[in-house]
C-alpha cells in the first residue's frame, strides 16, 4: 500500500512498477483477446474493421471435412498420448522416488530430456527410425511420439507430489490390515491424485498443441488441428483459423481451471494455508 | 527405509540372520520398485534415445557410396591413384551404376559425388542414364564415350574418398570447414559457409530474447510476490493463460496485430507516429515480439517461485537501520533474486535455442535459427548427413546448459513451472 | 464392461492405421486445390466412392525419396512440377504409368505426356501487383527491382527456380538466351548480383496462397505469384492485377509415388481427373490451362482469355527449360539457399 506520506521518488516507483506490469500484462492477454472477435467476422479477412457478424466461419469449421478430421484426429491421438504418459510415468515415478541403485539420477534425467532436447531433433530423430517400422503415417506411431513427449510432466508432478507424501501413512494402513492393493487405493491414489491428474493435464496440453513432430510424422490422413492450423496460417489464413484459435482458447481456459482448482484441493489435503 | 524394517525388533542374539534377513527384503522391496520404472524405460529407449542415437550416427555415416559401389571400391583400394584405374575398375563401376539406374541408389551416389565435387551429379545421372554399354565394348571406352570426365584420374581419386564408410564432412560443414583434397581442414567458400553465422544468430537471438523477458519479468514477479494474495492470484492467471493457450493461436494473433494493416500500425498511424505502416511481420521484430509472448510465463514462474521465498522482514531491517528504500531493494532484495534469475533466464534460453515454428511462420530467411536448418535437410534437401550434423551441434549446446541448470540450480524446469 | 470398450477402440484404431481405402492427393494447396476439390475430388467420390484426402506441400521431394527408400508410402498421388517429376522419374521415385488405365495418348497435348506423370495444366509464374496501392502499373521485371519508382516489400518464391530467371530479365537478358546465360558460372553470379540490389526489399514466399494475402493486405506492393491465385484473390474483391510481360509458364503433372498402398484407386483419380469435363470445370474455377485436348474445344472464350495458353498472355512469356532445371538444379537451390539465409 502506498503510504500517505510517501516521497514524490516513492510514489514515482509505486506507479511506475504498476504501469510497467500492467502493459507487460496487457501484453500477455490482449493478442490473445484480440483474435476472438475476428472469428465472428462476415467478410474472409483477419483484419480489422470488421465488417459485419455472421457464424460462418464456426460453420466452415465444423463442415468442412479438413477440419473435421483434423478435430477427430486431435481427439484419437492426445488421450491416447497421454493415457500411455500417465501410466507408465506415474509407475516410473513411484518407482524412482522409492527405489535405491546406481544411475538413478541419470535415469531420471534421461526419462525427464524429451522436455529439454529441441524438438526439432526429436521429430527428425523419430521420423528417420519411425520410417522403416512402418509408423510415419500411421496413428500408432503419433501417439507414440506425442506419450514420449508428455512423459517428462507426468514424471515431474508426480515425484513432485510424491516427496511431499508421507509413506507412514502407507506404513500404518498396512499395520492396520489393509492389504498393499487396498493401501494403494485407499491411501496412496488419492494423495497423489492431483499429481498424475495435473501431469496428465501438462501431457495433453503438451501433445494437443504439438506441430513439430506431427509435421514430420503423420500424413495428411493423421493431421491434427495444430497441424491443420499449421497449414492454414500459411496456406490460407482465413477467419476459420479464429474460429478454431477461439475454441482453442476456451479450451486452454478450461484446462487451467481445472489445474487451478486441483491445486488448491492439493493444498487443502495437505493442510498447507493457501499462499 | 521399508516397511520391513519397522515392523522387525533387531534384537542382538538374531543379528546376523536378521540383517540378512533385513537386507534380502530391502532388496525385494527395491527390485519391485526398480520393475515399475522398466516399462518407461524400455519405451524411451526404443521410441526417443535410440532414434536419437541413430540421427546422431548419420552425421558420421557414409553409406551412399560405400554400399552402392562396394566392388568398384575394393578394386579402387589396388589402384595407386598414378594414371587411370585399370579396366576392372571401368567394367564394375559400368555395372554398378547400371544396377543402381532407375533406383533412388543412382540419386545418392550422384549426390553425394556432387557434395565432393560440384557437377559430378550431372556425370554419375548422365553415364547412368546411357547404361549398360553396347555388348562387346570395352568399358574404359564406353565411360569415357558416355563423358569424357571419365578420363580424369581427380574423379576416381573423389569416388575413392567419398566411399569411406565414415566421414567427418558434415560434422565440419557444419562448423563451416569442409576437407581439401589434400587432405587437411579448410574454412568453407564465403558463398557456402553459412552454419557459423547460423549458430551465431540463434545465440544472439535467444540472448535478446532472454534479457527481454527478464527485463519484462522482473518486475511482474516482483509485483506479484509483494501484492496480496488475491489480486496477486489474478495476475498469475492473467500469465497463465498464455501459456496455456496453443503456439498456434498466439502466432495467428500476432499475425492480427502486427500485420501491414494490423492493429499496431493503425494504432501508429492514427497516433500519428508514422505516415506509412511500419513493417513488423516476416522480419526480426516479428519474430522477437511473438517469441517473448510465448516465453514470458517461463521466466516469471521461476522468478516468482524464488520472490515467494524471501521474507520481507530483510528490507524492513534494512529500512529500519536507516538503509533507503532503493539502496536497500537493490543491496538486499536483488541479490536474493539471483537464483530466480539464473533458472529463468537459463530456461528461457533453452527454449529459445530449440525454437523452429514461430521463427518459420513470422520470419524471414535471415531469421530462421538452427532448428529451421535441421529441418530444411530433413524436409526439402535430402541430407540427412546435415542434418544430423546440426542435429549433434544444437543437442551438444542444449545438453550443456541442462547440465548446468540442473547442477547449479537443482530440481527441473517443470518444477520451477509449478 | 470397460475393458472391452477399450479392446474395441484399440482395435478401431490399429484398424485405422491400415485400413487404406481412401487416396491421399497431394498438391500445392490454396486456391488451386479448393479448385481442384470442387472439379476433382468432389465429383471423382461421389462417382466412385472412393474418398479423397486433401494434403499440400511445395514441390519439395524430400518427403516423397524419404517415403520411397524406408518403403511406407503414404501419398497415393502427388502434384509435380516438371524438372522435379524429370528427376523423380530417373530416381525410381515415381511408378511408371500405365496409360491403359488412363487414358489415349493422343487426346492430350504432347507435353503432358510423359513416363511417370501426365499434365494436368499449364500454368504460369507472373508479376502480380496491388492496383490499390501502386498509381502506376509496373509492366516487367526492370520495374520489379525499381525500387525507387516503386518503394515498398517484393514478394519472390523461396527458391532459385524462376527466381534467377527474373533476375536476368531484369538486368537485360532477353527470354530466349536466358537458360544459355544461366548455364556460365558468369551467369549464375549476374543473377546473384542482380539479387543482391534488392535483397533487403524481398519478402520469401512458400506457399502461392501467400502472395495474394500479402498483396491484399498491403505488406507487398508486388510480388511473384501462380497466376491462377490472383483469380481467386480478384473475385474476392481485391484489385490485383497481373502482368503477363516476361512471365514463365510450365506444366504440372499428376505422378504416384512408387509403392503407393493404393495404386489402383490412384490409378482411377488419375484416370478422372484428366477427363475433360473436370479439366474444364477446373480452369474455369482456377485460370490454369487444361492439358486435354477435348478441354481446351469446349472452354468458354472468356475463361480461355485469362489462361497463360490465351495468345494474348503469351507475349513476352516463355517455358520453363525443364532440362536445365533437371541438370543445375540442385546445385543452384543450395547456392540458393545459403545465399538468402544470409
Amino acid at each position: 500500500m502506498l503510504q500517505p506520506y510517501a516521497s514524490p521518488a516513492e510514489r514515482l516507483w509505486y506507479y511506475g512498477l504498476r504501469g510497467l506490469v500492467g502493459l507487460t500484462l496487457l501484453f500477455l492477454v490482449l493478442p490473445i483477446l484480440v483474435i476472438i472477435p475476428l472469428s465472428f467476422n462476415a467478410d474472409s479477412f483477419l483484419m480489422y474493421p470488421m465488417t459485419g457478424w455472421s457464424l460462418r466461419w464456426y460453420e466452415e469449421v465444423i463442415t468442412s471435412p479438413s477440419w473435421q478430421r483434423a478435430i477427430t484426429n486431435s481427439m484419437i491421438v492426445s488421450p491416447f498420448a497421454t493415457l500411455l504418459a500417465m501410466i507408465l510415468g506415474t509407475l516410473a515415478a513411484i518407482g524412482l522416488v522409492r527405489a535405491n541403485f546406481r544411475g538413478k539420477a541419470l535415469l531420471t534425467a534421461i526419462l525427464i530430456s524429451p522436455m529439454v532436447v529441441p524438438v526439432v531433433i526429436v521429430a527428425v530423430a523419430m521420423y528417420i527410425s519411425f520410417a522403416p517400422l512402418g509408423l510415419t503415417g500411421s496413428y500408432t506411431g503419433l501417439i507414440l511420439a506425442h506419450a514420449v513427449l508428455g512423459v517428462p510432466f507426468v514424471i515431474t508432478t508426480v515425484t513432485a507430489t510424491l516427496q511431499g507424501f508421507d509413506f507412514n501413512l502407507v506404513r500404518a494402513a498396512s499395520s492396520l490390515g489393509a492389504n498393499p492393493v487396498t493401501t494403494f487405493f485407499k491411501v496412496t491414489l488419492p494423495q497423489v491424485a492431483p499429481g498424475v491428474i495435473s501431469g496428465g493435464l501438462f501431457a495433453f496440453a503438451t501433445s494437443f498443441d504439438e506441430v513439430v513432430v506431427t509435421l514430420f510424422l503423420a500424413s495428411p490422413e493423421q493431421a491434427t488441428l495444430p497441424r491443420q492450423m499449421f497449414s492454414g496460417i500459411r496456406e490460407n489464413i482465413s477467419p476459420a483459423i479464429a474460429a478454431v484459435a477461439t475454441i482453442l482458447i476456451l479450451l486452454s481456459t478450461l484446462m487451467l481451471m481445472t489445474l487451478e482448482t486441483l491445486r488448491r484441493r492439493n493444498e487443502r489435503l495437505r493442510g498447507v494455508k493457501p499462499a | 527405509m521399508t516397511a520391513a524394517s519397522d515392523t522387525l525388533d533387531p534384537s542382538p542374539a538374531r543379528a546376523v540372520p536378521l540383517k540378512r534377513q533385513l537386507r534380502r527384503a530391502e532388496r525385494r522391496k527395491n527390485l519391485l520398485f526398480m520393475a515399475l520404472i522398466l516399462p518407461l524405460a524400455v519405451f524411451v529407449l526404443a521410441s526417443f534415445v535410440l532414434p536419437i542415437g541413430s540421427l546422431l550416427q548419420r552425421s558420421i555415416a557414409n553409406p551412399e557410396v560405400h554400399d552402392n559401389l562396394p566392388e568398384t571400391l575394393e578394386l579402387l583400394d589396388d589402384w595407386s591413384g598414378e594414371g587411370l584405374p585399370d579396366e576392372a575398375a571401368f567394367v564394375a563401376l559400368a555395372r554398378e551404376l547400371g544396377a543402381a539406374r532407375g533406383t533412388p541408389a543412382i540419386a545418392d551416389i550422384a549426390k553425394r559425388l556432387n557434395r565432393e565435387q560440384p557437377g559430378l551429379r550431372s556425370l554419375v545421372m548422365r553415364s547412368a542414364r546411357a547404361l549398360p554399354l553396347a555388348e562387346g565394348t570395352p568399358a574404359q571406352d564406353g565411360l569415357i564415350g558416355i563423358d569424357e570426365r571419365w578420363r580424369d584420374p581427380v574423379i576416381w581419386e573423389t569416388i575413392k574418398r567419398a566411399g569411406s564408410p565414415t566421414t567427418g564432412f558434415y560434422l565440419l560443414g557444419a562448423i563451416d570447414r569442409t576437407i581439401a583434397d589434400g587432405g587437411e581442414i579448410v574454412k568453407l567458400p564465403k558463398e557456402e559457409a553459412i552454419y557459423l553465422d547460423v549458430l551465431v544468430r540463434t545465440f544472439e537471438m535467444s540472448v535478446i530474447v532472454t534479457v527481454a523477458c527478464l527485463l519484462l519479468g522482473f518486475p511482474l514477479a516482483y509485483l506479484m510476490a509483494t501484492l496480496p494474495v488475491r489480486h496477486a492470484n489474478t495476475l498469475m492467471i492473467l500469465v497463465l493463460l498464455p501459456f496455456w493457450t496453443s503456439v498456434l493461436v498466439r502466432v495467428a494473433a500476432w499475425i492480427v496485430i502486427l500485420q501491414n494493416e494490423g492493429l499496431v500500425n493503425k494504432l501508429l498511424m492514427w497516433l500519428g507516429a508514422t505516415d506509412a505502416p511500419i513493417r513488423l511481420l516476416f522480419n526480426r521484430t516479428g519474430v522477437y515480439i511473438a517469441m517473448v509472448h510465448i516465453l514470458l510465463p517461463f521466466m516469471v514462474l521461476p522468478l516468482y517461485s524464488v520472490m515467494k521465498g524471501i521474507s520481507p522482514v530483510y528490507m524492513r531491517a534494512a529500512v529500519s537501520l536507516g538503509c533507503p528504500p532503493f539502496s536497500s531493494f537493490w543491496k538486499i532484495y536483488f541479490p536474493l533474486t539471483m537464483p530466480g534469475i539464473a533458472a529463468g533466464s537459463l530456461l528461457v534460453f533453452i527454449v529459445c535455442m530449440g525454437f523452429y515454428i514461430t521463427p518459420a511462420l513470422l520470419g524471414g530467411p535471415g531469421d530462421q535459427m538452427i532448428s529451421y536448418f535441421i529441418a530444411f535437410y530433413t524436409n526439402q534437401a535430402v541430407n540427412w548427413g546435415m542434418a544430423a550434423a546440426l542435429s549433434a551441434v544444437l543437442l551438444a549446446a542444449t545438453l550443456v546448459l541442462y547440465a548446468l541448470y540442473t547442477r547449479y540450480l537443482g530440481g527441473n524446469a517443470v518444477n520451477k513451472i509449478r | 464392461m470397460k475393458t472391452r470398450l477399450l479392446v474395441t477402440l484399440i482395435a478401431a484404431i490399429a484398424g485405422m492405421s491400415f485400413a487404406h481405402a481412401d487416396v491421399t492427393v497431394i498438391s500445392f494447396g490454396g486456391a488451386a486445390q479448393a479448385g481442384q476439390k470442387k472439379a476433382y475430388y468432389d465429383p471423382f467420390s461421389a462417382e466412385s466412392g472412393i474418398k479423397v484426402i486433401p494434403g499440400e506441400y511445395n514441390g519439395e521431394m524430400a518427403r516423397i525419396t524419404a517415403m520411397v527408400q524406408a518403403g511406407n508410402v503414404t501419398w497415393d498421388v502427388v502434384e509435380v512440377e516438371s524438372p522435379e517429376l524429370v528427376r523423380g522419374c530417373e530416381e525410381g521415385l515415381f511408378e511408371k504409368l500405365d496409360y491403359s488405365k488412363i487414358g489415349n495418348k493422343a487426346d492430350f497435348v504432347p507435353e503432358a505426356v510423359t513416363d511417370c506423370g501426365i499434365g494436368t495444366f499449364v500454368w504460369s509464374t507472373a508479376l502480380a501487383y496491388n492496383a490499390d496501392t501502386l498509381k502506376e502499373a509496373p509492366t516487367s521485371w526492370a520495374d520489379f527491382w525499381n525500387v525507387e519508382k516503386f518503394p515498398g516489400k517484393r514478394g519472390l518464391r523461396k527458391g532459385a527456380k524462376y527466381t534467377l530467371e527474373f533476375a536476368l530479365l531484369a538486368d537485360g537478358v532477353a527470354p530466349k538466351d536466358i537458360y544459355k546465360v544461366l548455364e556460365t558460372p558468369e551467369g549464375v553470379a549476374r543473377a546473384f548480383a542482380k539479387l543482391d540490389q534488392i535483397k533487403p526489399h524481398i519478402v520469401w514466399w512458400e506457399a502461392g496462397a501467400q502472395p495474394p494475402q500479402l498483396l491484399a493486405s498491403g505488406d507487398l506492393v508486388m510480388s511473384s505469384v501462380y497466376n491462377g491465385r490472383i483469380a481467386a484473390a480478384r473475385k474476392e474483391g481485391r484489385n490485383l492485377e497481373i502482368v503477363w510481360n516476361g512471365s514463365i509458364y510450365d506444366f504440372d503433372y499428376w505422378a504416384i509415388p512408387k509403392g503407393s498402398p493404393n495404386l489402383a484407386d490412384a490409378y482411377k483419380y488419375i484416370e478422372f481427373a484428366s477427363r475433360p469435363a473436370p479439366q474444364a470445370q477446373f480452369s474455369a474455377e482456377v485460370p490454369y490451362g487444361p492439358t486435354n485436348n477435348a478441354a481446351v474445344g469446349t472452354m468458354d472464350p472468356a475463361v480461355a482469355a485469362t489462361l497463360p495458353t490465351s495468345p494474348a498472355n503469351l507475349v513476352g512469356a516463355f517455358a520453363t527449360d525443364t532440362e536445365f532445371w533437371v541438370e543445375y538444379g540442385e546445385d543452384l537451390e543450395q547456392r540458393f539457399n545459403a545465399w538468402a539465409s544470409r
